[in-house]
């Protein structure tokens, strides 16, 4: 009997937590759930006369620990939109890689250049499918035919329509210097002075964030990606020999020599051409 | 003298004699008092006579050293959980001639506070001798007070910032309610160590004028406005300089909400906010 007269239901989004007792039960017989890499963070968004500035700093930690000293927090979503991300790097990272694929594949539908509104839509009804299980915290900003816009998005899916935002463990600290500084009708100058103090900020007063400050600002005449715009957080001191380990300095114990190809004999048929 | 058999008297239900077994259980086990003891049921609780959460709470006070004392700031504002309940609440207090205290978190326990510092100047008042308490002794006996208190498990539930000028010294601190205490140059407690303090370290120098050190405060006085719920537009300065405390009368200060990206915000956003 064929079902061919049945409509095929398309399967159902989400998460599935078929799991979730067994690895609670697992949790309390003492088993270790592994810590997953957040990013801490300080990012900031801003409106300035011309167009919107995005602002990041570049620590990513796995519970206590950095794991990356100089990682890049600044997504690309389009050429004329970018999304900073705070939170899980993981659902950040994947969830602007995904909206940026469908930005493209929107493009050519529309053939048009994209709209921030649309980025927005896609990464909040995302994110409400996933009814805040996707950790993602963002900054959205972008220029297109209708203006500048900065919005800031929450993991739940609810989204805010700005003048200025900050997301992240640091966000009090660069909120701080926001409300304190900002003014309507920035130059451009001044919009990068009062982001990169906002971050700096978050880097020195917060421990989840740390190291540069990455700047985006993007007008309508394009995109300018200031990786590691300043760099505060030098390394103190490098020693001016370099490090220099001679043969002779360690005592050798033993040897042992592994051939890193492995010579086959070839006893039947014919051997391989080497390539 | 062998104490392993040892326990402490009035905490244990009676045993008739300690058998070995019980002699081995440390004295935390089984006390009468607290909710824990699930094995007493046929006992009735002690009623608990320990603080376990605030009810009507201040929020943030800051404290800046300048050229020629010492500033604390904090509003007006007590709340009742979610609720701003009193408007016109002073969380700020001289102590003596030389020290002024802000108070932030239960407001009774502030009370409280007040009434054994007013016994205490009262106490050395009566000395008689030339000597006064100031800011660096007031500090002592608060962190002694709120860590004696914290190790009964009934704490008071305050953040204190004490700052006093004595003999030409500046002196500002901070006392917790588990008995954390420390000095520095600029301090806040609560939402101001978020707020305030990362300005703080980035604009305080040590010789600053009275209306610049006011200035600074103000600045952070008002992003507390905007960003912490329970704070209100009402303020309070008390300065202390050699001459004395001074506490000003509570003020409002200028905000701004008219930006023109907050009106219709979402005009390119059809559905968001």
């Amino acid at each position: 009997m064929t079902k061919s007269n049945v409509m095929e239901v398309p399967p159902k989004g989400g998460f599935t937590f078929d799991l979730c007792r067994r690895n609670t039960m697992l949790q309390q017989q003492g088993a270790k759930l592994p810590k997953f890499r957040k990013t801490g963070t300080t990012i900031v968004g801003l409106i300035f006369k011309d167009g919107v500035i995005l602002g990041a700093d570049t620590r990513a930690t796995e519970g206590e620990i950095v794991c990356d000293k100089n990682c890049e927090k600044i997504h690309y979503l389009a050429p004329n939109i970018s999304c900073c991300g705070a939170g899980t790097a993981a659902d950040t990272e994947n969830v602007t890689d995904m909206v940026s694929s469908q930005l493209v594949l929107h493009r050519y539908a529309t053939g048009r250049e994209s709209r921030v509104v649309t980025a927005l839509t896609m990464l909040k009804s995302h994110l409400f499918r996933y009814q805040g299980q996707v950790s993602a915290a963002l900054v959205l900003g972008g220029v297109d035919v209708t203006g500048p816009h900065l919005h800031a998005v929450y993991p739940h899916g609810s989204t805010d329509t700005l003048p200025f935002a900050t997301m992240g463990s640091g966000s009090l600290a660069a909120m701080s210097v926001f409300e304190s500084r900002y003014k309507e009708n920035l130059t451009k100058e001044e919009g990068m002075e009062i982001v990169s103090a906002a971050i700096c900020a978050g880097i020195f007063n917060d421990l989840g964030s740390g190291s540069n400050v990455d700047l985006c600002i993007i007008t309508k005449e394009g995109k300018e990606y200031l990786r590691n715009y300043q760099q505060p957080n030098p390394r103190s001191y490098s020693r001016s020999k370099g490090y220099d380990f001679k043969i002779g300095h360690t005592a050798v114990l033993s040897t042992k020599i592994t051939q890193l190809r492995q010579h086959v004999q070839v006893l039947e048929g014919d051997a391989m051409e080497e390539e | 003298m062998d104490f392993s058999n040892f326990q402490a008297p009035g905490m244990y239900p009676y045993h008739a004699s300690s058998s070995s077994k019980q002699a081995e259980k440390s004295y935390v086990d089984h006390p009468i008092m607290g909710p824990h003891n699930s094995s007493f049921t046929l006992m009735p609780e002690a009623p608990s006579k320990h603080t376990k959460y605030p009810y009507v709470t201040g929020t943030s006070v800051l404290g800046v050293k300048y050229k020629d004392g010492v500033l604390l700031a904090s509003d007006t504002a007590a709340s009742y959980g979610s609720t701003v309940r009193y408007k016109s609440v002073q969380r700020l207090k001289a102590v003596g001639k030389t020290t002024a205290l802000g108070a932030s978190g239960e407001i009774s326990d502030f009370q409280a506070i007040n009434e054994l510092l007013d016994q205490l100047i009262t106490n050395d008042y009566m000395w008689d001798d030339g000597n006064n308490l100031g800011p660096v002794e007031i500090h002592n006996y608060l962190n002694r007070l709120m860590y004696g208190r914290r190790n009964k498990f009934d704490p008071l539930w305050n953040s204190l910032v004490l700052g006093g000028v004595k003999n030409g010294q500046q002196y500002l601190g901070v006392v917790t309610m588990i008995g954390v205490h420390y000095v520095d140059d600029h301090v806040a407690t609560g939402f101001g160590n978020h707020l305030a303090r990362p300005i703080f370290r980035d604009e305080w120098r040590a010789d600053m004028t009275h209306e610049e050190a006011v200035a600074l405060l103000e600045k952070c006085m008002l992003v507390l406005f905007y960003r912490d719920r329970s704070a209100i537009n009402k303020f309070q300065i008390a300065n202390v300089t050699e001459a004395g405390v001074h506490i000003s009368e509570p003020y409002a200060l200028q905000t701004n909400w008219s930006y023109k990206a907050f009106e219709n915000p979402t005009a390119g956003a059809v559905g968001s906010w």
